[in-house]
């Protein structure tokens, strides 16, 4: 829709492409960062007993702009016995690989970057970037703290992806695609037909479904948390260790880059998994805009769904992070190879059986 | 490799230095440098006169001032033969005890704070503000008191602090069960430190550990009963030792769970020397110039930490020849390299956390 209307304008199908695809990342997940950022420290301030900022703007509404202004006027420090090169590299390439992600997600039935039919594989490869980048920063800041975050974090985000991509591969059999607005679009109507409560379909299927999905969500949301570096997976970062991990050696607008990644990073996964299991945008009771017969008023509300779902995953994590402490190495490795991926396989085993009987 | 951890690094409490000796992340040798708050204590003390000394000591275990002081006191004390009014020593135990919760408040809050848990930090830091404020109230300091001189205190209660001690003790009772479940009952808490830098009995008798770190590993030793000062034998109160709750004796886990058992022994004798805390003065009759006779004395006082010890030789003239102390975490931090054999890097943290050193102290 946004497309064609591009198309009409600028006559050529790159450049609206390429306008579409960047719609996401100026007018939501630039703006979301800024606010998870800002959510994050009243979370964390309420839940300790505090109040966390309260300066600038209502609340401490406008704190984060007032960092990002300190942060871009800061020096940029690039550390003597560096690889300038990679150094260099490894914020953009972080921030890339999980804002790139965005232009496959869907906000509303209109409100999409880019419908490709390969949608979820496509963000599962993009946010690979985000190791490439992560490695590079370990290693080219030349410090012993980074090194090790950076192969934690590695060893980390690969074996977390595994299974990751079985649960969606679960879904995936279930539904026959990969496209994510096809997959939204699936669980429309009400909540019963979201795929934790056993997907579209009825009958015997529907029921048998539901404490698999269950599961699956439960297995997907801790390795989405694994991958975006959350506690109690926060491993490559964890402060008391390794201080920073590895962009310990970064600072000014470089930093600031890996720490909007990161809240990107939250928001990404957040949305996948309310793509994928909570409907993605769709409402759970109807729209306001169907029954009063103001169809343009369906895709704001669409958004407005898709953002409260993300966020509530968002503020999950949030909640997570303040409440737990942090795992060890291996015993992080362990929850993954020894639980996670031989409940996925089952998992998936028997999603298998049941799609094909 | 050679990995440095410190002096700057947020989780060595202060500025001390680990050469961790690595294998990949596997740790094959441990040793602690220290020195970078090095302040001189025991070579000033020689040039002051012993009331002065009294701030010099708040210094060194700034964590734990009152327990500084207290220890100080007495051994000037014995060393002079002066009797100090029974209030006094009430007064002396209220404070040493609120002190000793206060103290086992940091250390379990920045103990959470080391395995990623941080809400749990600021909760203590809540609980311990109340004290301070008590001991604010009481003297005007929040962290280096001079409260308690040689032969008595620098000021009484204030009338109010009766009724305030009790609201806090009434306040804290079910924080403590609130942290226990917000922290440390916690299963991947208990998953990152039970089994982990296990301290056996006799390795810890060997290196000299003092203080909760020894009682975790299982001997009931507490110079509040083994070798009473002050008025401790009056009251009724259990020392605690680890039981290998969901580990081995002696980890890092019940090294942790001791220090909030005392905290609830600790509630236990100030409630009853309030109880039975006497009217009556709160100086001794004391020369204006404390000019001890020629003679030698060593004092052990049961720190937060460990048993504090003070060695005093007197000349006879208005300084001391020499004051030397026995740290509790000096000694109690020589037992690193022992314990983090084997283990991996995030466990240096926590085996170091569970020790609870105070960097002031070791460096004085």
């Amino acid at each position: 829709m946004i497309y064609d209307y591009l198309f009409k304008i600028t006559g050529s199908e790159i450049i609206s492409g390429v306008i579409q695809s960047l719609l996401p990342l100026l007018f939501f997940i630039l703006p979301f960062a800024l606010f998870a950022v800002w959510l994050e420290r009243k979370v964390s301030a309420h839940m300790q007993d505090r109040l966390g900022p309260m300066r600038v703007g209502y609340h401490g509404a406008l704190q984060t702009i007032a960092d990002i202004i300190k942060l871009i006027q800061k020096e940029d420090i690039v550390p003597k016995e560096t690889d300038k090169p990679l150094f260099n590299i490894a914020p953009v390439l972080v921030f890339a690989g999980s804002y790139a992600a965005f232009a496959a997600i869907p906000f509303s039935s209109v409100f999409i970057g880019s419908t490709i039919d390969l949608g979820l594989l496509f963000i599962i490869a993009v946010s690979g970037l985000v190791v490439a980048g992560i490695l590079m920063a370990g290693w080219a800041s030349n410090n012993k703290y980074s090194l090790l975050g950076a192969m934690r974090s590695a060893a980390q985000i690969i074996s977390y992806e595994i299974p990751t991509i079985l649960v969606i591969l679960s879904i995936v059999m279930i539904t026959g695609t990969l496209n994510l607005h096809t997959l939204s679009e699936m669980q429309t109507a009400y909540f019963w037909n979201w795929m934790i409560f056993g997907g579209p379909g009825s009958g015997l299927d529907k029921i048998i479904f539901i404490p698999l999905m269950l599961l699956a969500f439960l297995i997907i949301y801790l390795s989405t948390l694994a991958e975006v570096n959350r506690t109690p997976f926060d491993i490559p970062e964890a402060e008391s260790e390794l201080v920073a991990g590895y962009h310990t050696e970064y600072s000014g607008m470089k930093f600031a880059m890996f720490f909007l990644a990161e809240y990107a990073n939250m928001f990404a996964v957040s949305a996948i998994v309310s793509a994928l299991f909570f409907g993605g945008y769709q409402s759970p009771f109807g729209y306001i805009g169907n029954y009063i017969g103001l169809q343009w008023l369906v895709p704001i509300e669409q958004f407005f769904w898709f953002t409260a779902k993300g966020v509530f995953f968002v503020f999950v994590q949030m909640w997570l992070r303040w409440t737990l402490p942090r795992l060890r190495v291996d015993q992080l490795m362990a929850v993954c190879w020894k639980y996670l991926i031989p409940l996925s396989f089952v998992n998936l085993i028997i999603i298998g059986l049941i799609t094909v009987l | 490799m050679i990995l440095n951890m410190g002096p700057q690094h947020p989780s060595t409490h202060g500025v001390l230095r680990l050469e961790l000796q690595l294998e990949g992340e596997i740790i094959t040798g441990v040793r602690p440098h220290i020195g970078y708050l090095h302040r001189c204590f025991e070579k000033h003390a020689e040039a002051m006169t012993y009331p002065q000394v009294i701030p010099y000591t708040d210094r060194m275990d700034y964590l734990a001032s009152m327990y500084n002081e207290i220890g100080y006191a007495i051994a000037i004390e014995k060393l002079c033969g002066i009797e100090v009014p029974e209030r006094v020593e009430y007064i002396r135990v209220i404070m040493g005890e609120l002190q000793r919760i206060a103290s086992h408040l940091v250390a379990l809050g920045t103990y959470g704070l080391d395995i990623g848990a941080f809400t749990p930090f600021l909760y203590c830091f809540r609980d311990r503000e109340k004290i301070l404020s008590l001991f604010e109230i009481t003297c005007g300091a929040r962290l280096l008191y001079n409260y308690i001189w040689i032969g008595g205190l620098s000021h009484d209660l204030p009338p109010d602090f009766i009724r305030l001690t009790k609201e806090f003790i009434k306040y804290f009772r079910p924080n403590i069960k609130e942290l226990n479940d917000l922290l440390s009952y916690n299963k991947i808490f208990i998953e990152r430190l039970a089994n982990v830098g296990i301290l056996p009995l006799e390795t810890a008798i060997n290196y000299g550990i003092t203080g909760p770190n020894l009682r975790a590993s299982g001997l009931k030793w507490d110079l509040r009963k083994d070798d009473p000062y002050s008025v401790y034998h009056k009251f009724d109160f259990d020392i605690p030792i680890g039981k290998g709750w969901f580990g081995t004796v002696g980890d890092c886990w019940d090294r942790y769970y001791v220090r909030i058992l005392e905290m609830q022994e600790s509630l236990k004798i100030i409630e009853q020397a309030i109880e039975q805390l006497p009217e009556g003065d709160v100086t001794a009759a004391i020369p204006k110039r404390v000019k001890p006779p020629v003679g030698q004395i060593y004092q052990r006082v049961e720190n937060p930490r460990g048993e504090l010890g003070y060695f005093i030789i007197s000349d006879g003239s208005v300084n001391p020849k020499r004051v030397k102390v026995r740290a509790p975490s000096f000694v109690n931090l020589a037992v690193m390299g022992e314990l983090c054999k084997g283990h991996m890097v995030a466990d240096v943290v926590a085996i170091l956390g569970s020790i609870d050193i105070v960097l002031g102290e070791i460096d004085r």
